[in-house]
């Protein structure tokens, strides 16, 4: 069964930020402000390339539902292609982090805040930029959609690995070491396998919350300029834009057709796979199982494979050599380790001073200072919105999550149901909210927190089944043995039981709620636009109007208030949850 | 006392330490964990390092092997000073530490593959290892198919196909059955004597003084806190070694005694009451009484098993009767020393009037001793007396992490205060509350 172990794999990484959130210091925020800059560069190039671009061919979107196969099919082709990305990044960040001392007090700290930057925000810099790069052509575009789809999953995977790095077995460093393995046979043979499971199950989960940028991402306006990419996002969004329902319908198939049978053919062969790299000397007890891995192991293909890859990989480990072995000297003089960290960090801080400063000028021509205001008091509407979505789903999902995780027969057949929930693109179903929303004349001030809920939800209904089934049974047996019933057994049992699991819920549905915003504030069905007061709304209508600053600031904004929750709130839970309520 | 670096082989000296300091972080700066080592490993010897848990031998050997950085002193290799890890060592681990998706073969040739050995005669040697270290069969086996004894095997192999000068093996056996284990031991030495052995020298890390005496050339006793080296035996007995032989128990016994004794001015009169001088004595601190891996449960049944023997038995039967090894026996040993509960004597551990009474007495009478016990444990007292003292009768254990990290590296802090939480609670005296991470008066 894949459900505490799912848990586990999202939990390595929350549980780490937690830690190392509790030391606010100097790096932290030498980081943010570095991340900041960096996003301002991005900004100012996009923005000064954008003025020259016109799209050369117009990209219409058929609604014919004959053409939705292959449309599903370049949708898959960017979702796998942003997986790729994400999995190469993750590996040479995390490995980078983990392996210099120096620029992991940088690195790891600006995962931290990349993490909390609302990805939607940002699409439209990205679709700028990436036009310009490929000029003419649909490249760009495809290129933009794929990095959208690349920022939802590379943080969440890097982490993981990362994680997994710093954690290595002592021992498992040592063999390395004193085998005096080259560095490429610690990365190949001893690093990568025990990080595997851990990277292919983030990686199955952030692809699951890939699903939602690649919607929002394939059709999009910025400037005023309407993009649009062949895909089963850009059919809905025609479909929408037609008001046709039933076609909307055909696309709400596809998708779900397209969730379930990735995860057939592609996740679960690999999850199964990927048990071999536990680090485990015995047999296990639950195995994943693949029917499909089942047959592949039965075929000939994977003997043929390994034929064919063997000597590529063969003359790759002789080229790795050149990276030497893996030995560290047991002598550092200190004025030399001392003299780098200094040049280390002067380059490191005036850099970012002097992008500092070039943003506060850039500000001051634009708008003053005072452009923070307004987003800061919207921030509070969409703040409240966010509190709203976790209080429901908790007091909603956690008593159905513990049902169902008590039950083996529920949870095996709300399984694969509640994965496809989690994975499906809520953005999808926005048109039909709105329909009703329309229908109705319900405010999207109020069902904006409905939309932003359609997604977030699922994360606490999953994380609350994993931890109710990580409850022994035979503590259960117990208290039903004492005759402890109703609040009590909550109190005793089930909340300190499936707390850590549902803290990490929790920070995934709070930060799932807050990038949601962005596409829930405002939403359109059939030329009919409504629009919420927040600060969602507050960046779509930046985006849509190619208004830099305040999307910047818009954008600089939400972060911090993902930031300050996570600080204020998560953390605290998390080390509750690892202190007092962790089992065994 | 033998002088340490004495040796029965004349061999070439093939590593060396000289002066060789290790030291963790403290709160006022670097706490030794091993203190002025020197030690010379020579052709064709087998080294036995020995001591309690935790008194720092797993830390030599790594310092040897040039897998940590010394603090002060040298380590070399044929001479040469290390500079990163050592050239002609290879290591044996507790926990094998074998790549689990490799499968025996491939974690036999990991270490030719790293030398850039071409495929084939890595295959070659991988095979001849393995045929010699008695795997032949199991080349395509994964590690998680086989049992302890034939995964240790495979930790050998690993090593000794790269034919390094020096095997170093940090308590081989431990993981293994006793059967297992005796069996493995025997073989290796059956090995080495016959000359097809590929290393040069052994040094060999354990806590079994048995297995000690039955594989090494010379025993090396470290001491604990700072780990020093307290002495040196030859051992000039023939292979192989009879255990029943009498200077074979003769060594035994001498070595029980280097092991468990200690510095003649801590050695009381038998019989007195409580065993140590009263409390507010300068010499009882936190810093010289650290208090053992020892649970209350683990003392207290010892003490009743004492009772059982008359309240004075042998400490090395006693282990042997328990099925214990020495290293398990005596944390609780020092439990019940530092409790005043017992007394080691000429190798015999007996019972004071405190201890029989601690074990005779039913719950409550015990909790009672216990708590009178424990209030003469300067860790104990000092956390008791600190929170009678504060206002609220609450305190963070920061504040004794604080206090005991000027004698302790954060290892042992946190195993100081993890027995004292233990046994002042047992004693009624505090409570502690892991989740604000507080000690708190008994009632608040
Ligand atoms: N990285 C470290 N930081 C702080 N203290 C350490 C560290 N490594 C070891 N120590 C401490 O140094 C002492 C010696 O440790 P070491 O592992 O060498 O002992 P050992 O004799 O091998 O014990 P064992 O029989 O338990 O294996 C212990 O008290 C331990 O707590
Ligand atoms: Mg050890």
């Amino acid at each position: 069964m894949s459900w505490p172990r799912s848990a586990a794999g999202r939990g390595a990484r929350p549980v780490r930020a937690a830690d190392r959130l509790t030391r606010l210091n100097w790096v932290d925020l030498v980081v943010a402000a570095a991340v900041l800059v960096g996003l301002y560069v991005v900004l100012r190039v996009g923005r000064g390339t954008a003025v020259s671009f016109t799209p050369s061919r117009t990209v219409t979107v058929s609604t014919d539902p004959a053409n939705l196969p292959y449309y599903a099919a370049r949708s898959l082709l960017r979702m796998f292609a942003a997986l790729a990305a994400s999995t190469v990044f993750s590996l040479l960040y995390a490995y980078t982090a983990a392996h210099s001392r120096r620029l992991q007090r940088i690195l790891i700290p600006a995962l931290d805040i990349l993490q909390s930057v609302p990805v939607l925000g940002f699409l439209t810099v990205a679709v700028t930029g990436f036009v310009a790069l490929f000029p003419g052509s649909l490249l760009g575009l495809e290129c933009a959609a794929i990095f959208a789809i690349f920022t939802s999953q590379a943080w969440n995977m890097t982490f993981g690995f990362y994680q997994s790095l710093i954690t290595l077995p002592r021992e498992l460093d040592e063999v390395s070491r004193s085998l005096r393995c080259t560095r490429w046979m610690r990365f190949w043979r001893i690093e990568l396998p025990s990080g595997a499971i851990g990277l292919v199950w983030n990686g199955m989960m952030s692809f699951g919350g890939g699903w939602f940028f690649l919607v929002a991402s394939e059709q999009i306006s910025v400037s005023h300029h309407k993009y649009a990419l062949p895909g089963v996002g850009s059919y809905a969004g025609s479909a929408i834009a037609e008001g046709d329902l039933g076609k909307v319908g055909w696309a709400v198939l596809t998708m779900t057709v397209m969730v379930v049978a990735v995860n057939f053919l592609f996740w679960r062969p690999l999850t199964a796979w990927v048990e071999r790299f536990k680090n485990e000397q015995a047999e296990a007890t639950e195995v994943q199982r693949s029917v499909v891995l089942d047959l592949l192991r039965r075929s000939y293909w994977p003997r043929l494979l390994g034929r064919v890859l063997a000597p590529p990989a063969r003359a790759l480990a002789r080229a790795c050599r050149v990276f030497g072995v893996d030995d560290r000297p047991l002598a550092v003089r200190p004025v030399r380790r001392r003299a780098g960290d200094l040049a280390f960090g002067t380059v490191a801080t005036s850099l970012v001073c002097w992008g500092l400063v070039d943003l506060g000028r850039y500000f001051r021509q634009r708008t003053g200072l005072g452009v923070f205001g307004e987003p800061l008091l919207l921030g509070l509407a969409t703040l409240a919105r966010v509190l709203i979505v976790l209080a429901v789903a908790t007091l909603v999902w956690v008593p159905i999550g513990v049902r169902i995780g008590f039950s083996p027969r529920l949870s095996r057949l709300a399984q694969p149901l509640v994965q496809i929930l989690a994975s499906f693109p809520a953005n999808f179903l926005f048109p039909l909210a709105t329909w009703f929303f329309l229908r109705t004349g319900l405010s999207l001030n109020i069902g904006g927190i409905l939309l932003m809920a359609l997604g977030a939800q699922w994360y606490i209904l999953f994380n609350t089944i994993a931890g109710a089934m990580a409850i022994p049974t035979d503590l259960r047996e117990a208290m039903d043995d004492l005759g402890v019933r109703g609040w009590q057994r909550w109190r005793r049992l089930i909340i300190p039981g499936i707390f850590p699991a549902y803290v990490t819920g929790g920070i995934t549905a709070s930060g799932g709620a807050w990038n949601a915003s962005i596409v829930s504030e405002v939403v359109t069905f059939g030329g009919t636009a409504l629009t919420a007061t927040g600060l969602g709304a507050y960046i779509a209508h930046a985006t849509a109007d190619g208004d830099y600053p305040h999307l910047l600031a818009g954008v600089a904004v939400m972060s911090l208030y993902v930031v300050a929750l996570n600080r204020l709130l998560w953390r605290r839970l998390y080390r509750l949850a690892e202190t007092r309520y962790s089992m065994g | 006392m033998a002088a340490p670096t004495t040796t029965t082989a004349g061999g070439e000296i093939l590593l060396s330490a000289r002066g060789v300091t290790k030291s963790y972080a403290g709160a006022d700066g670097e706490l030794p964990v091993l203190a002025g080592i020197d030690l010379d490993v020579r052709d064709g010897e087998v080294v036995a390092l020995l001591g309690k848990s935790g008194c720092g031998k797993s830390t030599l050997l790594r310092c040897l092997a040039g897998l940590i950085p010394v603090s002060s002193g040298t380590v070399s290799y044929r001479d040469k000073p290390l500079t990163g890890t050592n050239p002609g060592t290879a290591m044996v681990f507790q926990t094998f530490a074998l790549l689990p998706w490799l499968t025996v073969r491939q974690n036999v040739e990991l270490g030719l593959a790293a030398r850039g050995v071409p495929p084939r005669e890595r295959a070659e040697a991988a095979l001849k290892a393995i045929d010699l270290i008695g795997l032949d069969g199991f080349e395509s086996a994964f590690p998680k198919e086989l049992s302890g004894g034939m995964r240790q095997r495979v930790g050998f192999a690993r090593a000794l196909v790269v034919e390094p000068d020096v095997l170093m093996m940090d308590e081989p056996f431990s993981a293994l059955d006793v059967l297992t284990a005796e069996n493995l031991r025997g073989e290796l030495m059956e090995l080495w004597e016959s000359g097809q052995f590929p290393t040069r020298a052994i040094v060999l890390v354990t806590h079994n003084i048995e297995e000690a005496v039955l594989m090494a050339d010379r025993v090396v006793v470290l001491g604990t806190h700072p780990g020093t080296l307290r002495a040196a035996f030859p051992v000039p007995l023939e292979r192989p070694r009879d255990r029943n032989a009498a200077a074979f128990q003769e060594l035994i016994d001498t070595l029980y005694q280097t092991m468990t004794g200690r510095p003649k001015d801590t050695l009381r009169p038998p019989g007195r009451g409580p065993a140590y001088p009263e409390a507010g004595d300068t010499r009882r601190t936190i810093a010289t009484v650290p208090l053992p891996r020892a649970s209350v449960d683990g003392l207290s049944g010892l003490a009743e098993i004492l009772v059982q023997h008359d309240g004075r038995s042998d400490l090395a039967d006693l282990a042997d009767d328990l099925g214990l090894e020495i290293d398990d026996l005596l944390p609780l040993v020092d439990a019940l020393e530092a409790l005043g509960m017992a007394l080691v004597e000429d190798n015999d551990l007996l019972l004071t009037p405190r201890g029989l009474g601690f074990a005779n007495a039913d719950v409550q009478q015990s909790k009672k001793i216990f708590a009178e016990a424990a209030w003469e444990v300067p860790l104990v007292r000092l956390i008791a007396t600190s929170l009678r003292r504060s206002a609220d009768g609450v305190l963070r254990d920061g504040f004794f992490r604080d206090l005991l990290a000027h004698h302790y590296t954060s290892e042992q802090v946190a195993q100081q205060l993890e027995t004292a939480t233990d046994w002042g609670r047992y004693a009624e005296l505090y409570e502690y509350d892991a989740g604000p991470r507080v000690f708190a008066r008994a009632g608040v």
